[in-house]
């Protein structure tokens, strides 16, 4: 696009930029119903706005090339305020596309105006549109950081004794999950300077082969750290299903309840203690 | 496997694209296989047995389908579950059933497991063309 397109459109935009931002502040305001400052707005627009002319007086109507590379990274702040501020798509788009129709009462009814018009207005849906793709990468990635987040928060490990700890496993076990809980436990162990841990799969509905693949690792990785591991919590049908699989959990001690892997544990720190002390006579 | 007729109204389909719809399609078979009533650890058996086809769909398959239904016999209820997809197919269909052989890096007990936990099991694989693996859990 040459920018000779853009000379009238550029005057007007420099010659009215404050009535201008102003008209767009409103058309924006209105469309938020407040829910953001009037002070940030107006900050964020008016930046946006010189922005946008000194991209449309270098670049032309090129919204995507390097020229608008401000303008683009002013529009990814405004989308990540607008995802996290909770707005939703339209109401963030809304801030690029509300400076068409400020414009549109501002232009006359001649065959150049018009087409500079329909020009600046495909600007602005470009840009409206990049906004929008913005919006959805930050949800995404708010998303995924909370989902993150409640992986770790649901899978507890927990000190149960000193030197045993404890991880109780709940709901459905996906390899993210079983690689978190393997990490976590292993760090405690470390952490705690403990030498048990009693992985507990009350809660865990079902145990396929992926499920006791991912234990049965954790168990090695935890012995190859000098821990014993014991898995409690088998309840009777998962006991007859993992049987019906064919899975061997090998010399990996299993017990039905917490309790008695507990108890299991502390017996074998006893007999630990006894065996130092004997070498110490 | 017998045709056995299905109680139209329980059907049920899953698209099996990402690990996440094989939870999905889990938890289908076992709100099915509640509704036949089911016994907890039939419940398990067939849960774990579709987790396990399932997950076969996905990784050797490349995605499919899971179908699943209530069906009748004569005096007893159960219930059918289907996973088919388009994938490359197994060649040798017996081996792949053997114990601990996994072209992977699976204990290779999914497909010989299920086989295990069910009460009837088909297995229809052509390579090229797809795999088909039908089982059926009756509540008694
Ligand atoms: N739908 C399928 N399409 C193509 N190949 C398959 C399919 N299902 C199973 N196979 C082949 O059969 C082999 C055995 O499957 P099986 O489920 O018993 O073991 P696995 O998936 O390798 O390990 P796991 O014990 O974790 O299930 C697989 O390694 C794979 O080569
Ligand atoms: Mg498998």
């Amino acid at each position: 696009m040459d920018s000779g397109d853009s000379k009238r459109l550029l005057e007007l935009l420099t010659a009215r930029r404050a009535e201008l931002i102003a008209q767009w502040e409103q058309a924006v305001g209105a469309s938020l119903h407040g829910r953001l400052s009037t002070v940030e707005l107006g900050r964020e627009l008016s930046e946006l706005y010189d922005a946008v002319v000194d991209a449309l007086a270098t670049g032309g109507f090129a919204g995507r090339s390097s020229e608008y590379a401000v303008v683009r990274s002013l529009l990814v702040e405004l989308s990540r305020n607008r995802a996290r501020q909770g707005f939703t798509p339209t109401e963030t788009a809304v801030s690029v596309f509300a400076l068409k129709e400020v414009l549109e009462s501002l232009l006359g009814g001649s065959v150049e105006d018009i087409h500079v018009y329909l020009q600046f207005s495909r600007l602005l849906d470009d840009l409206g549109l990049f906004t929008v793709e913005e919006y959805a990468r930050t949800r995404e990635e708010i998303i995924s950081a909370q989902s993150q987040q409640l992986l770790e928060l649901s899978t507890p490990v927990v000190k149960l004794w000193d030197g045993v700890v404890g991880v109780p496993l709940v709901g459905t076990l996906d390899s993210a999950r079983t690689q978190v809980v393997m990490e976590k436990l292993l760090q405690a162990l470390l952490d705690s300077n403990s030498a048990h841990a009693i992985i507990d799969i009350t809660g865990v509905p079902a145990v396929d082969t992926q499920v006791a693949q991912h234990l049965l690792k954790t168990v090695v990785a935890a012995r190859m750290m000098g821990a014993e591991c014991v898995i409690s919590g088998i309840r009777p049908q998962i006991a007859q299903t993992i049987v019906g699989l064919g899975i061997e959990f090998g010399d990996i001690p299993t017990k039905a309840t917490l309790a008695d892997a507990l108890r299991h544990a502390l017996v074998e720190i006893d007999k630990a203690s006894a065996t130092r002390a004997a070498g110490l006579l | 496997m017998r045709n056995y007729p299905a109680d139209e109204a329980s059907r049920e389909e899953v698209a099996i694209q990402a690990s996440g719809d094989v939870v999905k399609a889990r938890q289908t078979v076992r709100l099915l296989a509640q509704q036949a009533g089911l016994s907890l650890v039939n419940q398990t058996k067939l849960v774990t047995a579709a987790s396990e086809l399932g997950r076969n769909t996905l990784i050797y398959g490349g995605g499919g389908t899971a179908q699943a239904a209530i069906v009748r016999d004569v005096a007893r209820v159960g219930v059918w579950v289907r996973f088919a997809d388009t994938g490359p197919g197994i060649p040798d269909t017996e081996l792949a059933l053997t114990d601990g052989w996994t072209s992977g890096s699976g204990m290779g007990l999914g497909l010989s497991g299920a086989r295990r936990l069910v009460d009837e099991f088909e297995l229809d694989s052509t390579p090229g063309v797809g795999t088909t693996v039908t089982v059926l859990k009756w509540a008694r």
